[in-house]
């Protein structure tokens, strides 16, 4: 035993004379202090983490068996979910995975909503975590053509042709990113490239720096106070505790719920009512017909509907990107002097569910084939959705705020 | 929270009573059971029977069916394979394409994974669904695919169905609304054997959709149960760590 511990303790030592690691331990996990009184809403970063971690893995594994090509792509998918030792399982996790990638991110954002976590010093935190969900929904499109179903293939060719709607340039545009006139094989190969490597590099990047700014600003909490301005003696934060073990420990418990649905899902339910595979994406591609009923994925339906709302095209598309980009402005629109919830008046809490009900409500009617009562709704809801951020820099700031306790409360 | 979840819910509901379609006879639920390996067997016979000399199920291997269905191999090759001799080979159609064209202006799709994209019911209720039209070239429309192309292959077994039209509508014509469908003339089998010959079939074709169907519940089970007992461990370990924070 004492040789053992001996032998290690060498090495680490060994190691750390040429690298910090140690340091890079501390600072990261050992001596990072977060706030105590992290609750429910806390777990879905860790979360993201688990699934970026699952999605990477389960995508290495079907990359081994999939081809890239249009003759040969939805047959490779069949033979992996038939023939490939555990190749269904490979496969499931991961078409679930891109759904719990989304539902995990949204929650997080959500928590950042609630208790105020975009604000400063918190601002770089928030514009690093809006251009990875950029780069998970890119993901997320890109990777949605490779099974080269019906749902696959027009998805794709009414995405890219949105982009035909900018004026002057569009046309050429669209053509670019499909490399053909209509989606092809061409189209299919460079999805794959970026699908592979070029977004998920990315991804993991841009979380590498989203996680590095977190740990120099500190977590935010439910109370939205800073715990690093009480500090004991020890120069430690009074209501701070090192993220290992507790933070280890607690996580792992969130990360075993979640576990648990996860494989509820992929076992049981793995087609979620056609929410997470869609049935005539069991149809292989056929650029001669056309399905009766093109929808996103349950992810994109909020800003689908938002497009579908505007009779213009072209405004339709602006105010699509308006709809995912509006976010990043959020530390700047937001003029109110507290962070949580928990001490914001009247005013931001119905803003902050109006804005959820319109967001819910928007990704029910973008799954719909569109009714005109539908687009009234639809329209209805937009205008809800945009006032939230456009009237945040008034109401935020008139709104009748609690007063902050000095340090962070019981739960 | 419980607000949204509330409105959420009303919404999906409303969502579904408005896609509900009014018109005509309602699909009957198929009520496959793919735990009973005696009712895919006699599925896998309809199968190679009636549907492979026109449709393929190419991505489904003969001595899989052998293995997931409970036969021999041998058994398989001699029951089941009409259009190959290798055990190993996928269920391909026993015609040209060439000729599938000619007689029936479209190729019969493959049904690998049929079941997938149509669901187990819209099959059951298709397979039911034929009635006797003497304008059409195969002298049967169906009840829920307009026009098909597939003749009724299976009339020996059901018999002949005509459609029982709406009071008001004299009889038939194009916008006819069809009320029921009675039997005209009878067929080999009674109407429950004949539904059970479907079931069995659509079980098949809801199997060889998704072979992993099979195992995946089972499998399933005890990983979650696995799950939950780490979680009691680990939840026991959070808790004996957090007993110093106050």
């Amino acid at each position: 035993m004492n040789v053992v511990v001996k032998g290690l303790t060498g090495l680490r030592d060994w190691v750390d004379d040429r690298f910090p690691l140690v340091k890079l331990w501390n600072e990261h996990m050992g001596q990072y202090y977060a706030p105590k009184n992290f609750n429910f809403w806390y777990y879905f970063g860790v979360l993201s983490i688990v699934v970026l971690a699952l999605q990477i893995l389960t995508g290495i594994w079907l990359t081994m068996n999939y081809k890239p090509d249009a003759e040969l792509a939805f047959a490779s998918i069949e033979y992996i979910m038939r023939d490939v030792e555990w190749g269904w399982l490979i496969r499931y996790m991961h078409s679930t995975g891109a759904s719990a990638f989304f539902i995990v991110v949204y929650l997080h954002m959500f928590r950042a909503l609630l208790y105020g976590s975009y604000k400063k010093p918190r601002e770089l935190i928030w514009v690093l975590g809006m251009f990875t969900y950029l780069a998970l929904m890119a993901e997320a499109f890109l990777g949605y053509l490779l099974p080269w179903g019906q749902m696959s293939f027009w998805g794709a060719q009414v995405i890219i042709s949105l982009f035909g709607a900018i004026p002057f340039v569009g046309e050429a545009l669209s053509l670019w990113i499909r490399g053909d006139f209509v989606v092809s094989d061409v189209t299919l190969n460079r999805f794959f490239s970026l699908h592979v490597i070029a977004m998920p590099l990315a991804i993991v990047g841009l979380v590498f720096l989203h996680i590095i700014a977190l740990h120099e600003v500190g977590s935010n909490n439910p109370d939205g106070v800073e715990i690093k301005k009480k500090k004991g003696v020890d120069g430690k934060p009074l209501d701070g505790i090192p993220f290992h073990p507790y933070y280890t420990v607690k996580d792992s418990v969130g990360v075993i719920v979640f576990l648990i649905l996860f494989a509820a899902v992929v076992f049981f339910a793995p087609e979620f009512g056609g929410w997470f595979l869609e049935a005539n994406n069991f149809i292989p591609a056929n650029p001669l017909v056309t399905p009766e009923h093109i929808v996103p994925l349950w992810y994109f339906t909020p800003f689908y509907a938002i497009l579908r709302a505007v009779p213009d095209k072209l405004i339709g598309v602006l105010l699509m990107g308006a709809a995912t980009t509006i976010f990043f402005l959020l530390p700047w629109l937001d003029r109110s002097p507290v962070r949580s919830i928990r001490y914001r008046g009247p005013i931001f809490k119905t803003a902050l569910l109006m804005f959820v009900i319109s967001f819910v409500a928007l990704g029910y009617l973008g799954t719909q084939t569109p009714t005109p009562e539908m687009t009234w709704l639809a329209r209805g809801f937009s205008v809800i959705y945009f006032s939230f951020f456009l009237l945040m820099p008034f109401y935020s700031k008139i709104d009748k705020t609690k007063p902050v306790p000095d340090r962070v409360t019981g739960k | 929270m419980i607000r949204l979840i509330i409105s959420l819910l009303t919404m999906l509901c409303l969502g579904s009573v408005l896609a509900a379609d009014s018109h005509g006879p309602a699909m009957q639920p198929a009520k496959v059971d793919l735990s009973d390996e005696l009712s895919l067997q006699r599925g896998a016979r309809v199968f190679v029977n009636y549907c492979v000399s026109c449709h393929s199920a190419s991505f489904m291997r003969y001595n899989r069916v052998a293995e997931d269905l409970g036969l021999s191999e041998e058994s398989v090759k001699t029951n089941l394979m009409f259009t190959s001799d290798k055990i190993g080979d996928v269920m391909r159609v026993a015609m040209l394409p060439s000729e599938a064209e000619a007689w029936f202006g479209v190729p019969p799709p493959d049904l690998s994974v049929v079941a997938r994209s149509r669901g187990p019911d819209w099959l059951y209720n298709f397979l039911l669904g034929y009635y006797i039209d003497e304008s059409k070239p195969t002298g049967v429309n169906n009840l829920f695919f307009k026009d098909t192309a597939m003749p009724h292959v299976l009339w020996e077994q059901q018999g002949l169905q005509r459609a029982v039209y709406r009071a008001e509508d004299n009889g038939g014509g194009e916008n006819a609304t069809i009320m029921r469908l009675e039997l005209a003339q009878r067929g080999r089998l009674t109407e429950n054997e004949y539904k059970r010959l479907v079931r069995d079939l659509v079980g098949f074709l809801v199997y060889v959709g998704e072979p992993a169907k099979l195992v995946r519940h089972r499998i399933g089970f005890w990983v979650i149960v696995f799950l939950l007992i780490l979680l009691v461990s680990a939840y026991l370990m959070k808790r004996e760590y957090w007993k110093d924070v106050h």
